[in-house]
């Protein structure tokens, strides 16, 4: 039943959209159906496969540098007391400026190239991981902790076998949702100025009229997105096994 | 008592503790103040009293965790060294570390300390300590697969590894089952045999069964009582006629103590 339901869900949504297409009368190039989408991406796989590689490249960019980043930032401020007091509050107002509203300076600065929108998904990654990172740093179990110094364990001692496996579950967590917010970051630097990947191909196809190619590249957006959670969360889970899913309804 | 189970060369120099005027607040009440406390070298000390009399923070304070200040002051060592680093601590939960197998969980201390892999000769004494506890078939096994009972052996296991001459014991068996925890009992008993143990306790029959002296704490701030001393060595039968005699006189200290 876990795998049947996706493809019902899958197969039910493609339905609907062909309902809709066929009631409303809509011409092609406002909603063309799904059988003209598929059409438009097979007549030409390359310049999906093409656009596409080059956004899925900026989203894994963005996640090792993202991760990398918060990982650092969530173990300093769980070390260093000071770091902590002057970088949570830089952090919380970082994020009162949308992401999106710095896509046309980052252009501006780093090019119509790949770098623009890597830096775009790599800060949109920072927060989500640095906040869950540090979140289940600053959780630990007290009695592991207690434990520890009565086995009179170094405060490094203990973030190095205590504070961060205990943590890795939350920074599991902040990786999954991430993931899912990545592709944002790379596709709204491409609209804002690029001449490739999916997002460019979107509007550039949009201004066209070309509908069912821009179908065609949201469809391989998704199915890149969709694959690349997936991909993701399985290797969060292999990692730390030790953590049990837990269904508290089943149980 | 002689055992085949506990290696002797295991065993550190038994070192007796004494406590004298400890003083200790916590969020504005005075848990106790000028309070007395003897832990005769090498024998089993039980200690009871009503929840919230401040038998868990007298332990930690001998234990010297964080904002309990002023230990050296109050406790000295019969050795006339000092207590740092000579105390393993064993509580209530197991507090095993889901992410590590049992026998690193034995080892956990090594790793915690020297931040490195423990070496071969700690790999077999955890070995040695594991079958000692009936825990030599799940060395590899994780936590999350033993029960309550099998849980708190590893922790039994983990505090010998640690080869401390003191052993604080903060209710170490109250979650479990009445028969596991009369297995334990005789287990730690028998492990820890050569151990000055301090071990605080909601249950007269375990204090009973374990002690050397037990010692009721009252009043607040809290004094203790005078300590019942069994003549048969532990660990005692439940239906050890001592044991059954000093149960009724015990009820009612904790029962005078909670009022």
């Amino acid at each position: 039943m876990t795998f049947v339901r996706p493809v019902i869900i899958f197969i039910g949504l493609i339905a609907l959209w062909q309902i809709v297409v066929v009631v409303s009368g809509a011409p092609h190039y406002i909603l063309p159906g799904p059988l003209a989408v598929v059409e438009a991406w097979i007549s030409r796989p390359a310049l999906f496969l093409q656009h596409g590689a080059i956004t899925l490249a900026e989203i894994l960019l963005g996640l090792c540098f993202g991760l990398a980043l918060g990982v650092t930032s969530a173990l300093v401020m769980a070390y260093f007391r000071p770091a902590r007091e002057w970088l949570l509050p830089v952090l919380v107002i970082s994020q009162a400026v949308p992401v999106f509203a710095l896509a046309p300076i980052l252009v501006l600065w780093f090019g119509y190239g790949m770098a623009s929108k890597v830096i775009m998904a790599t800060l949109i990654i920072y927060f989500p991981v640095t906040a869950a990172f540090h979140d289940g740093l600053r959780r630990t179990e007290p009695g592991w902790v207690e434990l520890a110094r009565s086995m009179n364990a170094s405060r490094w001692a203990i973030l190095r076998h205590v504070r961060i496996p205990a943590a890795l579950p939350a920074l599991g967590s902040g990786l999954r949702v991430a993931t899912a917010v990545a592709p944002i970051g790379a596709i709204v630097g491409e609209w804002v100025g690029s001449s490739s990947g999916l997002g460019y191909l979107m509007l550039h196809a949009n201004a066209r009229m070309q509908i069912d190619v821009m179908f065609a590249a949201l469809g391989t957006l998704a199915a890149l997105a969709i694959a690349l959670y997936f991909a993701i969360d399985f290797a969060v889970r292999h990692s730390i096994k030790w953590q049990p899913d837990s269904h508290p309804d089943e149980t | 008592m002689t055992n085949s189970a506990a290696n002797p060369s295991l065993s550190p120099t038994p070192v007796g503790l004494s406590v004298r005027g400890a003083h200790l607040a916590w969020q504005d009440k005075v848990l106790f103040d000028g309070l007395d406390l003897d832990l005769k070298a090498g024998r089993w000390t039980c200690l009871l009293g009503p929840s919230g009399i401040g038998k868990s923070m007298l332990l930690r304070l001998i234990l010297g965790l964080d904002g309990l200040e002023g230990k050296s002051d109050v406790i000295s060592c019969s050795d006339g060294l000092p207590l740092d680093g000579r105390v393993a601590f064993m509580a209530q939960r197991d507090f095993l570390f889901p992410w590590l197998n049992i026998i690193d969980n034995v080892l956990v201390g090594r790793r915690l300390r020297n931040d490195n892999p423990p070496d071969a000769q700690a790999h077999d004494q955890a070995c040695h300590l594991l079958s000692a506890t009936g825990l030599a078939d799940v060395a590899q096994a994780m936590p999350d697969t033993l029960s309550g009972g099998m849980r708190q052996r590893v922790a039994i296991a983990r505090t010998l590894m640690e080869d401390r001459p003191v052993v604080l014991m903060d209710e170490p068996f109250s979650a479990l089952d009445a028969i596991t925890k009369i297995k334990l009992q005789g287990l730690a008993a028998e492990l820890l045999s050569n151990r000055t143990v301090l071990l605080v306790t909601h249950d007269p029959l375990e204090a009973l069964r374990l002690g050397h002296s037990v010692h009721v704490m009252r009043g607040r701030p809290a004094i203790l009582g005078e300590a019942i001393e069994p003549h048969a060595l532990p660990p005692r039968q439940v239906d050890d006629h001592e044991v059954l005699e000093h149960q009724g006189e015990l009820l009612k200290q904790l029962a005078e103590a909670s009022l």
